[in-house]
């Protein structure tokens, strides 16, 4: 990068002369060396499908989880540095238990996205804080507003997605979704359509092993955040290995 | 709204900066708080006698549906027996704002639990200690919650019934009444369950019907109308409105 | 529900205005406890009803709490502050012994309590308390309070609703007062016990906040054993 030693990349509070923040620009770069995380919305529910890179055998299954529920009826999956993640998680809980307080029904997504963002922003203005190193994907599901899917970058921008996918392969992943025809596609063909792609696009070759995580929101669950039941992962994730036999199988014929 | 520092809003970026939450605080814009404090009050709109015991396999908790102000039966749909999660049930008397106050407490604290995931639901001892800290904190401040609440609910395959009432005061039995249920109910159940300490569902049933109906006809408070909550190893159900089978042709010999 | 505060009625100066309903953080809920040690034991009994004014709550409230394997309290008095006191000990106990790795003695609990009663000098708890245990030297003591912390060490104590009541009872028949010809010497444990057993049964005669049953702890050197007793239930 042409910038490095030029000073302008040492403060979240100072633009460069050609009007980039450096700082949040770098913990972009945080992103990229997380696992991949992927949200598909269908007509009737999100699906969230995650890629947990598990660096170490002796590590317990199951732990660091990528996946929260907020509210009952929100989740969220998050990609980058998992401290920093979890405060975001935090806030995003607090402003959800404090719509509820004040008018005694659950947050709108479209809300809450905001709420968020905005706090994310707040890290990218001042010298004595640094941005966070992790982007967050809220899902939410309610029966007149439809489904709903927000991605929030560290610059604190926002946008709504049929199909996102952030981390390592986020590109490969893109190339996938965009194969799909998300909005005809129901929850059940999404956790599988899903589990296929993070099974397609993760390098077996650097990374080794990986522990696949799927939750969904959605009408079959009442409109709650939940992580999909025993039958339906190992259901999905057979599925997918399957998939990933056949290609493999198709390219030897091809060579 | 945001700009108060409160359990749910974000905390300051450092100390005595900014609050991500509140952009906009400018200045000199606070209000300064008021000196003067109300402490304690009275109970304004307010719900009679919770019934409650244990039988066989689980605890029954019943209630009308009046909330009065005053001598005035002025709302007649006013539910206080509540289904807390699939292991507890909460029947409540006294001042009904401070109950729905309370249950807004109640049931955020149950997202709060799902929200971690962990696959532990809260138990109902559990909850009833913690109702002892919120009224006790609240008794200590001058500012008490003016209600009873009687919490219900299975524990280690035993039925559990505890109360809690505005000072923090707890104890677990097997047959509580609050208000005149307390003088005009309680001995009644006290009495049966002596003669029948292994109560079925249906003798349970009978039997709190009995004591709604002997508590319409003397508390004048109360309601024809009631709620009745029973939870067992089948899981909670919340029944009503049932209606009292009155009874008035003997009132000409009355004088 | 509503508090009622008894109060002088005068039909001429009656209104119809609603009452104004009075809060009191204190509650007396009743209860008595009576201790008794002796060279190498200490029993401590306490009445198992709950109760305020003419409701009782329950008949079946335990009053002891044991804080170790040689260490427990009794208290009587409002009960809401009871559960907060005890779960506060019970919590510095167990940071005590996290801290020290050993279990705090007896003598260190009872000076615990008056530092955490009197801490609340001003906003007291409202809790007769009795502390009893085996002090450092295995003999049996009996540490009691007034509800700001005073502290005193003793052999015997009644304290609660039917403390003023059973005191002179066991002035008389466990300290031997005002009696010629007495040797200076402790009580056997089974006449501690049935002593704790009769003045219960005299107190529930004559104070209607003390009855329905017993709780006894017995604390010798092997640890705690505990017993109970029916009483009038009326």
């Amino acid at each position: 990068m042409s910038s490095i030693g030029t000073g302008y990349d040492l403060s979240a509070s100072q633009f460069s002369p050609d009007g980039r923040v450096f700082q949040v620009e770098y913990a972009v770069k945080a992103l990229e060396n997380s696992g991949t995380v992927i949200g598909l919305k269908g007509k009737d529910g999100v699906v969230f499908a995650i890629e947990k890179l598990v660096t170490s055998k002796l590590y317990e299954p199951g732990a660091n989880r990528r996946i929260f529920t907020v509210d009952k009826h929100i989740g969220m999956a998050v990609c980058g540095l998992i401290a920093d993640a979890r405060q975001i998680v935090d806030i995003a809980r607090r402003e959800a238990a404090n719509y509820r307080s004040q008018y005694g029904v659950r947050i709108p997504l479209k809300y809450l996205n905001d709420r968020v963002s905005m706090y994310m922003h707040a890290y990218t203005l001042y010298s004595a804080v640094r941005p966070y190193g992790c982007s967050v994907i809220l899902s939410s599901y309610d029966c007149t507003d439809g489904p709903a899917m927000y991605l929030i970058d560290p610059s604190g921008v926002s946008y709504g997605y049929h199909g996102c996918a952030v981390g390592k392969a986020k590109q490969a992943a893109k190339t996938e979704i965009e194969k799909l025809k998300l909005t005809n596609m129901s929850t059940q063909e999404l956790v599988k359509e899903a589990a296929k792609i993070i099974y397609l696009v993760h390098d077996e070759l650097k990374d080794k092993n990986f522990e696949l995580e799927l939750s969904w929101v959605c009408a079959d669950t009442n409109g709650n955040h939940e992580r999909v039941p025993e039958s339906v992962f190992t259901e999905a994730e057979k599925c997918a290995k399957q998939a990933m036999d056949a290609e493999s199988d198709s390219d030897g014929e091809d060579m | 709204m945001f700009n108060t520092v409160d359990a749910y809003s974000a905390p300051p970026l450092w100390k005595n900066g900014p609050s991500p939450c509140a952009f906009h605080n400018f200045p000199g814009t606070n209000c300064e708080n008021n000196d003067f404090t109300q402490h304690s009050q009275a109970p304004v709109t307010t719900a009679t006698s919770v019934i409650a015991f244990t039988f066989n396999t689980g605890v029954i908790i019943g209630g009308d549906l009046l909330a009065s102000y005053g001598s005035l039966a002025r709302y007649r749909n006013c539910p206080r027996v509540m289904k807390v999660n699939d292991n507890i049930i909460m029947g409540a008397g006294g001042d009904y704002a401070d109950f729905q106050y309370v249950k807004d407490l109640v049931d955020q604290k149950i997202i709060e639990e799902d929200c971690l995931d962990d696959g532990f639901k809260l138990k109902p001892r559990s909850l009833y200690c913690w109702l002892t800290r919120i009224m006790y904190n609240r008794r200590s401040r001058f500012d008490p919650f003016w209600n009873n609440f009687v919490v219900g609910g299975i524990q280690e395959g035993l039925p559990f019934l505890g109360t809690v009432d505005k000072l923090g005061t707890a104890y677990e039995d097997n047959a509580i009444c609050t208000g005149y249920g307390a003088h005009l109910a309680l001995p009644l159940i006290r009495d049966a369950l002596e003669k029948n300490p292994l109560m079925s569902e249906e003798e349970a049933k009978a039997l709190l019907t009995k004591c709604m109906e002997v508590l319409f006809y003397r508390d004048a408070r109360s309601y024809p109308k009631y709620q009745i909550g029973v939870i067992t190893d089948d899981g909670v159900k919340i029944e009503g409105p049932l209606e009292v089978s009155q009874k008035w042709d003997l009132a000409h010999m009355i004088h | 529900m509503a508090s009622v505060v008894p109060r002088p009625h005068y039909p001429d100066y009656s209104t119809a205005a609603p009452v104004n309903h009075h809060f009191s953080p204190y509650a007396d809920n009743g209860g008595s406890i009576v201790a008794i040690a002796g060279d190498d034991y200490v029993v401590i009994g306490g009445d198992t009803r709950l109760s305020t004014g003419f409701q009782i709550y329950t008949r079946q409230q335990s009053k002891l709490f044991s804080l170790s394997k040689t260490t427990v309290l009794g208290c009587a008095g409002c009960w809401c502050d009871t559960l907060t006191l005890t779960r506060l000990l019970s919590a510095r106990m167990q940071m005590y012994e996290q801290e020290h790795n050993k279990v705090m003695s007896t003598p260190a609990a009872a000076q615990m309590l008056s530092t955490v009663l009197y801490y609340k000098r001003f906003f007291p708890y409202y809790i007769s308390n009795m502390l009893v245990g085996l002090d450092n030297d295995g003999k049996g003591c009996v540490y009691s309070y007034d509800p700001i912390g005073h502290c005193e060490r003793s052999n015997y104590r009644a304290g609660g609703s039917a403390g003023a009541l059973l005191q002179p009872l066991l002035d008389n028949q466990v300290g031997m007062k005002n009696m010629q010809n007495i040797k200076d010497e402790s009580i056997p444990l089974e006449r501690a016990l049935a002593i704790i057993k009769d003045v219960f049964v005299s107190a529930a005669e004559r104070d209607i906040y003390t009855g329905d049953g017993i709780h006894i702890n017995i604390i010798t050197k092997d640890g705690i054993k505990s017993d109970s007793f029916p009483l009038r239930k009326d």
